[in-house]
């Protein structure tokens, strides 16, 4: 893949994309032989020779992709079609709050005090593939809530592609700067039309202020063909709480990168992942929490249920600064592999310097349990569903945190499609 | 209405239960009684179909039918009702929600239409109030976090809501204070009919008083040592089990 050619020198943040090719170039893309990459391989993506840009734009009606958002609930949408804005099937916002595109906060002067306090200041310069993506990116989801806000409806940030190109790389970029008191619930999907290869080497980043709420759901479900590098990065202060939810449900092969840095303190950061696979699909969740202050909390929590030849990784890493006293970090990773050829590699990674925290960490491979599945079917209830009935239960602590009631109802949805069995009840 | 024939059962190679004869028609209660590890809990589990259990001779007839081959599902659909000792805790399912499920695939099993809601509704507000249990309690997980008694409790409305042809409490009795024996058996009393039976398996006397068996039967090692009436149990209860053993080994 030849990048150098499609550098933008004009670009406003022209020094950030500079800097940010170096090190894409001296790095390249991660290999194997990295620790962090162990058991998930770009290999094969990188074969592919994928188109950086469409060469034409495409359009979509909004009645063929009407599914793909949360339409029951009345929502802020920013739509990108082959990594292009679609103005057509998005709805945006400047009233108190500003929801809408990076491309226009990077170009536009009143923009321009957020972009330099906020632009790639928490994303890592380090990552090759944060590096692509800041050197790369033209368009994403840009969301500024000011002090004391709340837009009044959730944002939905969706990104189609519908196979204009026989393979096509894309490089979303989304900011979200939100204020102290404020408050804002994001749902983030990326969704294939087509069989024809895409590549999503995505960077978020996430600023919450003194006593912010930030949640952020992550849909995943997306085409076989369809392949997903997340890179989010949240910068926390005091008393601030964030949630992610991650929905891992499809895609060829998705790799999230979830990194929390909480500079404050009383600050709670949340991460969940439902996880069921099938085929040949393979998700990596890498998390990373770093406690820098004292009194601050971190709860995580992954489901995972693999089968077919699906293959998981968890790498779940805390480190707790010498300065961060009285921490308390949770991790828990519990996985369900329904056929033998499944495999999930999961691995806590605590690193601790400081004395007076609470730390607890435990990860589970198994099956579904022997004596409950007796307990269900005694009951009239027969295997296959009793099986489904587990795995929902299994997957339902995750759920009980989504505040959005339509999107429980959507995932609760996938998770019965997944299982191939209908309950006829909502957990 | 259930007939147990030389029913020999093990697990992982090892014999539990060494020709077990037992019958029970319509209408009677019988309670079986035993020292621990007699097999109580396996002849109960052996019967609902549990597959962890190898019957390796003899059988199971229900109205007849030979329960072999027989999974544990279809086994509830004919009929068989399990309480157990120790109920599963099933977090993520309320108890509303379980026994939705559970009386809808019964009733597929059978080719009827799932329950309407509204009927479902009265149906669990009915079977509740049997056994004395709060609505609150309904919308909770499945015994997550239960008290022994609110298991058993829940047990036994699981019960009322299934209505079973054949019932086997499994040490319904144990956990339970003296308050929450007297619903359980009470519920248990109200649910007796002349078309049901109830096997009641425990090693005390005390719930015997509250729901009075036409038959005990003492297990030991394996095997049905002495069969009688209610006075059994008490006889039990005064001269303990040693005897009994001493006389199955003459």
């Amino acid at each position: 893949m030849a990048f150098e050619n499609n550098v933008d020198v004009e670009h406003p943040v022209h020094d950030v994309r500079t800097a940010a090719i170096k090190n894409f170039e001296e790095k390249g893309f991660p290999s194997k032989k990295e620790e962090a990459w162990k058991y998930t391989s770009l290999n094969s993506l990188q074969k592919i020779d994928f188109s950086i840009f469409p060469k034409e734009e495409n359009t979509l009606e909004y009645k063929d992709v009407k599914r793909y958002f949360i339409h029951e609930i009345d929502s802020y949408k920013i739509v990108f079609i082959d990594g292009i804005y679609s103005s057509y099937l998005s709805e945006t916002t400047h009233d108190g709050v500003d929801i809408c595109l990076m491309s226009s906060a990077l170009t536009k002067p009143m923009y321009k005090q957020i972009i330099d306090v906020y632009f790639n200041k928490i994303a890592s310069k380090d990552e090759s593939l944060t590096s692509l993506n800041t050197a790369f990116s033209r368009e994403g989801a840009y969301i500024y809530i000011p002090k004391n806000k709340m837009p009044k409806k959730p944002i939905e940030i969706l990104h189609f592609s519908t196979g204009n190109e026989a393979s096509l790389m894309l490089q979303p970029r989304n900011l979200v700067v939100v204020e102290e008191n404020a408050e804002v619930q994001i749902i983030e999907r990326h969704q294939s039309l087509t069989k024809n290869e895409v590549l999503t080497n995505a960077v978020t980043e996430i600023y919450a202020a003194k006593s912010a709420i930030v949640d952020f759901y992550k849909i995943q479900n997306d085409a076989a063909t369809a392949s997903l590098i997340d890179n989010t990065y949240i910068d926390q202060k005091d008393k601030s709480v964030v949630k992610v939810h991650t929905f891992s449900f499809g895609g060829k092969l998705t790799r999230n990168n979830l990194n929390f840095y909480q500079n404050g303190e009383y600050i709670d950061s949340t991460m969940k992942g439902v996880t069921i696979l099938g085929e040949k699909q393979h998700v990596d969740h890498h998390t990373l929490v770093h406690h820098i202050e004292p009194n601050c909390e971190s709860h995580q929590d992954y489901k995972g249920i693999y089968g077919d030849s699906s293959t998981g990784v968890f790498n779940g890493k805390i480190i707790v600064d010498k300065l961060a006293q009285k921490t308390n970090a949770f991790q828990q990773n519990n996985n369900i592999l329904i056929s033998d050829k499944a495999s999930i590699n999961t691995k806590p990674q605590l690193e601790i310097f400081a004395d007076d925290v609470k730390c607890s960490h435990g990860c589970t491979i198994g099956q579904l349990d022997e004596e409950a599945m007796f307990y269900l079917r005694s009951r009239g209830i027969p295997e296959k569903e009793a099986r489904a009935l587990l795995m929902y239960a299994f997957a339902n602590n995750v759920l009980s945190s989504v505040r959005i009631p339509e999107l429980k109802a959507r995932i609760n949805k996938l998770i019965a499609k997944k299982l191939g069995v209908n309950l006829g009840f909502d957990l | 209405m259930l007939k147990i024939k030389n029913l020999h059962a093990s697990v992982d190679g090892k014999e539990i239960l060494r020709g077990i004869n037992l019958e029970v028609k319509a209408g009677e209660v019988h309670a079986i009684m035993g020292p621990n590890g007699s097999g109580k809990s396996t002849l109960a589990s052996v019967i609902a179909g549990k597959e962890e259990f190898e019957v390796t001779e003899g059988s199971i007839e229900l109205y007849g039918e030979d329960l072999e081959d027989i999974s544990p599902e279809e086994r509830a659909h004919k009929g068989v009702f399990l309480s157990f000792q120790y109920p599963v805790e099933i977090p993520g399912v309320s108890v509303t929600n379980f026994m939705k499920t559970a009386i809808n695939e019964s009733r597929k099993a059978k080719g009827l239409e799932d329950m309407p809601a509204k009927e479902m509704l009265k149906l669990i507000r009915e079977k509740s109030e049997l056994l004395e249990i709060d609505r609150k309690f309904l919308s909770r997980s499945l015994n997550e976090g239960f008290s022994g008694g609110e298991k058993k409790r829940n047990e036994i409305f699981q019960m009322a809501m299934l209505e079973p042809k054949v019932a086997i409490l499994d040490e319904t009795d144990s956990g339970l204070d003296i308050d929450a024996l007297r619903i359980v058996a009470n519920g248990v009393n109200k649910l007796k009919s002349k078309d049901n039976a109830v096997i009641l398996i425990t090693h005390y006397q005390r719930l015997l008083e509250y729901i009075v068996p036409d038959f005990v039967h003492v297990l030991h090692n394996g095997k049905i040592v002495k069969s009688g009436g209610k006075e059994l149990a008490l006889e039990l209860e005064d001269k303990g089990y040693d005897w009994l053993k001493q006389e199955a080994t003459v």
